[in-house]
Order: C-alpha cells, then structure tokens, then sequence
C-alpha cells in the first residue's frame, strides 16, 4: 500500500532527561524525518540537557540554586539510563553493546536529525527557570518557543510526549 | 554519476536516514546502488523512496537474503 507521507507531521515533546528516552525520542524523530515527514522536537525540562553545548557538567546560570541544578544535571554525557543506572556506568556499557551490534548511539542519531533537518526547539519557561541562555545550546537549536508556538506549528502533527 | 551505499549492516532508522541523506547529496538524475536486507530495509526502502518522488528502477536478490536496489533521484 503505498501512502503518501508528504504532508504528515510529528512534533515530540522531549521532557525526558534519560538517555534511553531520549533514545527512543531521537530514533523516532530520524526515521520519521528520513520517510519524508516534517518533524520537530520541543526539549523542555531534563530534555534540555541533551541540547547542552557543553556535554559534560557545568554550572549554568546566574544564582546558586540554577547552578547547583545546572551542574548536578550535567550535560550529554551524564544522561542518565531510566532503570538500572548504577551510578551513571550503564549508559556506558549500553553504548558499547549498541556499537557492537550496529545500532545508532545518542550522539549518532542526534547528528543524523540535525542533517535531515529536524527542528529542534528548546521550552523558553525550562530555559528561564533553569536560567539557561541560547549561547548555553547547540548551534542547531533554531529556535526558543513557547508552548503556544509549539502548539500552532503543530498543528495537524502526531504529538509524542517522552 | 553512480553513487553506492551498503546498509546490510545498519539497523533502523540509520538504514532510512543513511539512504535519505545520500540522496539528498545527489544531483537530479544520478543513480543509487543500495544493498539492503530483507526484511524491514526491503519492505520499506523503495517504498520511501518512491513516496518522496524518486524512481525505484529495479530490485533484485543478490543472495544471502540481500537486495540490490537502483534508484535514480
């Protein structure tokens, strides 16, 4: 059956900080985006911590309490896995076992979105309560929204909230 | 020009998005040898491709339960 998948849209809301969700999110963004649909990813809360510019811990922020969170959060490599953590070397072992078996890493995926020209928003609220600026995030975030331009941009789109 | 890509030892999605962003590096009338497996890459590979208006100009098994595919953009 062929299907026409030109016009068909996918908007995921990231709140997630948790690298196997952020996994999931990714790998649906990069397939859907790759079979011609427009996609668009909204990184709001711990979701903002995959868009980090820096991927290691850093204290963000003007007042204590954002840096403190800042740090404590870290950036892309400290994403924690949702089960089965054990103190941040999971994720580790988790990206060894997905290389060995050819399956496309975090950083991976994220790449590929970016090149197939995924739209990557960050929640303006997340961003000024964790009082993160736009030079904090990655060069390919385009944009910082509220949830009402997310909702209008996302209109007729499948919404998914990881 | 001919371009080749070998996606039997990616999984999904890289196998769609390794084929997409390969395609989208092509110029207008330039062709694409892709060697998928069956399965999943077979079932869908052409098919996307066809749906983004790109010709599928043949498939056929070249053994061990692998396809080659040309698609010309």
């Amino acid at each position: 059956m062929k299907t026409d998948t030109t016009h068909e849209k996918l908007s995921i809301v990231c709140f997630s900080g948790d690298y196997d969700k952020l996994l999931a999110a990714f790998t649906m963004a990069t397939g859907a985006a790759a079979t011609n649909r427009q996609v668009t990813m909204f990184f709001t809360f711990w979701g903002l911590n995959a868009l980090k510019r820096i991927h290691g811990r850093r204290a963000l922020g003007r007042t204590p309490m954002a840096r403190l969170f800042n740090w404590l959060m870290g950036g892309l490599r400290n994403l924690p896995l949702s089960r089965l953590n054990f103190a941040g070397l999971s994720p580790r072992l988790m990206e060894r076992m997905m290389r060995r078996n050819n399956v496309a890493t975090l950083q991976e995926l994220i790449q590929a979105a970016r090149e197939l020209g995924v739209r990557l928003v960050a929640c303006e609220m997340a961003m000024h309560i964790l009082e993160l600026e736009r030079g904090d995030l990655v060069e390919g975030v385009e944009d910082i929204v509220g949830v009402a331009t997310f909702l209008n941009e996302s209109r007729d789109a499948h919404i998914i909230f990881i | 020009m001919k371009h080749f890509l070998d996606i039997t030892r990616e999984t999904c999605p890289m196998t769609f998005v390794k084929v997409k962003l390969t395609l989208s590096r092509m110029e207008k009338g330039e062709e694409l040898e892709v060697i998928l497996n069956e399965g999943e890459p077979l079932q869908n590979v052409p098919r996307s491709c066809e749906e983004q208006g790109y010709t599928v100009i043949s498939v056929e098994p070249c053994g061990e339960g692998r396809h080659r595919v040309w698609i010309r953009k």
